[in-house]
């Protein structure tokens, strides 16, 4: 095939969008755009990182915040919400066999995190409204540096997102509970119960033989653990945009309210709680329960320690919710109490439950060598490496004493944030994405293995290194969240720069196999609607 | 009390080990199980083992650090020590207003920074000459901040604010303002 033919049609024309079903296309389209999602928040990154290495003169301050504002939020939202979307969407149904219980509300989840993600992208582009990702209160109401107008744009984004997330939830828990035509009735409590986890003294306590079989099974129940902790979030981030919206009505219809009546600590206790439920809950379940997953895939073998697995699951959903301390360990009226046992020995919990899944994802490989190195055992040993990485920095800083010479600087962004979303989080989500490529494209062929090694590697030596180089940055003092004018870290901003350059090169190479295995019309024909009428998975063979 | 720089170079030297180990690791399991040999499975005690190795680790860690960071301990206990010295300073409108245009604390004496903030939240921080940190803490409108610290180095320290404050908050520094004598 020419190159333009390849171009066009895709890898030896076998990706045929008119044969997908709505399923395959849903989460298609969730995962194309979360990758182009990312690839904004890469380009965004980069932006920052060579600010930091010399303020670009054409971007002020206050353009450079609304930048650092958005990136993390695209990433997060934009990208990393959808990949796991449109994974989780297809994966759960997949798993139950059984339709999904609403692909309309699934589409609607789709455009609303979409458009939410451009809503509030755009208004920090154009109003430069930047209080960051924190919200510290009375910062996202101080209109003495931010347009109210702005801001409440910014805040309707994160609301559309919401909704979205809220139908993702939704659809997600009724998949579990429903039971299709045809299907012998399930009790839909009991599905809930046994996929949450508030069955477990029936799975712990029973005499093995008096023991029930488990009505999910792990990677569904690790999926529906990680949705509780979604919707929790998502009701906090929901309540806290209004409280917020509140005050920009006010002060668009020229009234100020008084700031002072919500307490900034309290406030910050209580955005933290909702925080860590996306960072320490749902984050460490999925990535836990699709590596459970994919290392059951990959071997064709069941998971080692299965029933601690499903345990140390629910363990880490309650940890997320008691963790929150540790993001206020520098806060002095914080109580000291909080401070060490939800600061420090909670959040040591996370070494183990995450320390388990790690060990009993790589016994589980290791059951069943020797296995060929392919793309999704490869990116999930880089996920594994990710977390391995990040989870003991996290440990580090979530100490008393450490805290008080880490708090805010490029080691928390670097080697705790950076590393976890970058390495463990990104490449355990391309794992997934190498993985169900042929089964999303009806077989559609990979263009070139070349790039997808390329993309590996690139990723792998460019996240570690870029995470290194903010750590050493933060063991010299330099902090996050601020501008340097005189080339104080230049060495190691140049060098977690190149880091970054590779990134990038590594997502531009990996989008261009993308576009090359799909091709141009066939990636256009993922968002129109399926030809196929069937609330199947899967196209039924004639 | 020993200077932080101690404890950030033991922690680098740490972590950097536990990191390069951990590496290496991987790239030793990536290629051992992609070739022939045995495959199996650890024994359940090891594996249990293992649990209780990562509960200690989480846990001693904190319970070492507790002994050997001095401040940890003043922290905790800050209420029920009478410093050698007070110094109070406010914040308003990404502003430091100290009481002196230059501070003056001694070597080796206990020293409390109380800092108040009259709108937003932000931060305090204490850089030496070279741009590393001393020490930090959260500056929350409408609560006490006070960090207590014992220098053990003279010098001369710059003050700058550790917390986003919005746009205007990087150009919070007052550079050289706190000297610390003999
Ligand atoms: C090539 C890829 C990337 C580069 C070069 C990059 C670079 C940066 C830089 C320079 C900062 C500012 C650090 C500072 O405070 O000084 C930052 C902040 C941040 N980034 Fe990234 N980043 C990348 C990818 C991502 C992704 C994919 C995500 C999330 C999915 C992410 C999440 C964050 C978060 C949470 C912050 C903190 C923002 C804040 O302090 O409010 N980054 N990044």
């Amino acid at each position: 095939m020419s190159f333009k033919d390849t171009l066009l049609n895709g890898e030896q024309g076998l990706f045929k969008p008119n044969g997908l079903t709505p399923m395959q296309k849903l989460a298609l389209r969730f995962v194309v755009v979360g990758v182009l999602f990312y690839g904004l928040t890469a380009i965004e990154g980069m932006i920052m990182r060579m600010y930091q290495i010399e303020p670009i003169s054409g971007i002020n301050p206050e353009h450079f915040f609304a930048i650092m504002t958005a990136h993390p939020l695209v990433g997060i939202f934009g990208s990393s919400y959808s990949i796991v979307f449109g994974a989780f969407l297809f994966l759960v149904p997949y798993l139950m066999k059984k339709p999904l219980w609403s692909i309309k509300l699934g589409n609607w989840s789709f455009i609303l995190v979409t458009v939410g993600t451009l809503t509030f992208w755009g208004s920090a582009f154009i109003s430069h409204y930047s209080p960051l990702y924190t919200l510290y209160w009375p910062l996202p109401a101080d209109f003495s540096q931010f347009s109210p107008v702005g801001g409440a744009v910014f805040i309707l984004g994160i609301a559309l997102v919401m909704v979205g997330t809220i139908f993702f939830v939704i659809n997600i828990f009724k998949t579990i509970a429903y039971t299709p035509e045809g299907h012998e009735k399930v009790s839909g409590r009991a599905m809930l119960a046994s996929a949450t986890g508030f069955s477990w003294k029936e799975s712990i306590f029973r005499k093995k033989s008096k023991r029930r079989e488990n009505l999910v099974s792990l990677p569904v129940a690790a999926i529906a653990r990680g949705t509780v902790d979604t919707m929790l979030n998502a009701g906090i981030i929901t309540f806290t945009g209004v409280l917020i919206l509140v005050y920009m009505v006010a002060a668009i219809f020229g009234t100020s309210l008084e700031n002072t009546a919500v307490d900034a600590l309290l406030y910050k206790n209580w955005f933290w709680w909702g925080l860590d439920l996306i960072a320490d809950g749902l984050v460490l379940i999925f990535v836990a329960g699709t590596w459970y997953l994919l290392a059951m895939l990959i071997t064709g073998k069941d998971l080692y320690m299965a029933r601690i697995a499903r345990l140390a699951l629910w363990v880490e959903l309650i940890v997320s919710w008691t963790v929150w301390s540790h993001h206020l360990m520098s806060d002095q009226a914080q109580p000291g109490f909080l401070k060490i046992i939800s600061g420090e020995l909670v959040t040591a919990f996370e070494l183990i439950t995450q320390g388990l899944a790690f060990v009993i994802t790589l016994v589980t490989l290791w059951s069943a060598r020797p296995l060929k190195m392919t793309n999704p055992l490869k990116f999930l040993l880089g996920g594994l490496l990710g977390f391995g990485l990040a989870v003991p920095a996290g440990i580090i800083q979530a100490d008393l004493g450490l805290n008080r010479i880490l708090h805010n600087t490029q080691w928390i962004i670097g080697p705790h944030v950076h590393v976890a979303i970058l390495v463990g989080l990104t490449m355990t989500l391309y794992a997934a994405i190498y993985f169900l490529l042929p089964i999303l494209s009806n077989g559609a062929k990979l263009y070139s293995q070349k790039l997808a090694n390329f993309h590996f590697w690139a990723h792998i030596i460019g996240g570690i290194g870029m995470g290194a180089f903010m750590g050493m940055a933060g063991m010299k003092g330099m902090l996050r969240r601020t501008i340097y004018y005189n080339g104080e870290y230049n060495l190691y901003m140049i060098l977690a720069g190149i880091c970054g350059a590779l990134l990038l090169l590594a997502f531009f190479a990996f989008l261009y196999n993308v576009i090359m295995t799909f091709g141009v019309r066939g990636l256009i024909g993922i968002f129109t609607p399926a030809k196929l009428k069937t609330k199947e998975l899967l196209p039924q063979a004639e | 009390m020993v200077d932080s720089t101690l404890v950030l170079n033991g922690q680098t030297i740490a972590y950097t080990i536990y990191a390069i180990v951990i590496i290496l690791l991987m790239a030793w399991f990536g290629y051992k199980v992609t070739t022939e040999g045995k495959a199996s499975v650890i024994k359940a005690k090891l594996f249990y083992a293992f649990v209780i190795f990562l509960a200690v680790l989480g846990v001693s860690l904190h319970l070492a650090t507790n002994a050997t960071i001095p401040w940890v301990s003043m922290d905790l206990n800050r209420a029920n020590i009478t410093p050698d010295k007070v110094i109070e300073i406010s914040v308003a409108d990404h502003q430091f207003k100290l009481p002196d245009d230059k501070l003056v604390v001694k070597k080796g004496e206990i020293v409390v920074f109380d800092v108040t903030s009259e709108d937003l939240t932000y931060g305090f921080g204490i850089f030496r000459k070279d741009g590393s940190m001393v020490c930090q803490m959260q500056v929350v409108p409408g609560h006490k901040n006070d960090l207590m610290w014992k220098f053990e180095k003279s010098g001369i320290y710059t003050i700058r604010s550790t917390e986003y404050s919005g746009p205007k908050g990087h150009k919070m520094v007052l550079s050289d303002v706190l000297e610390v004598k003999e």
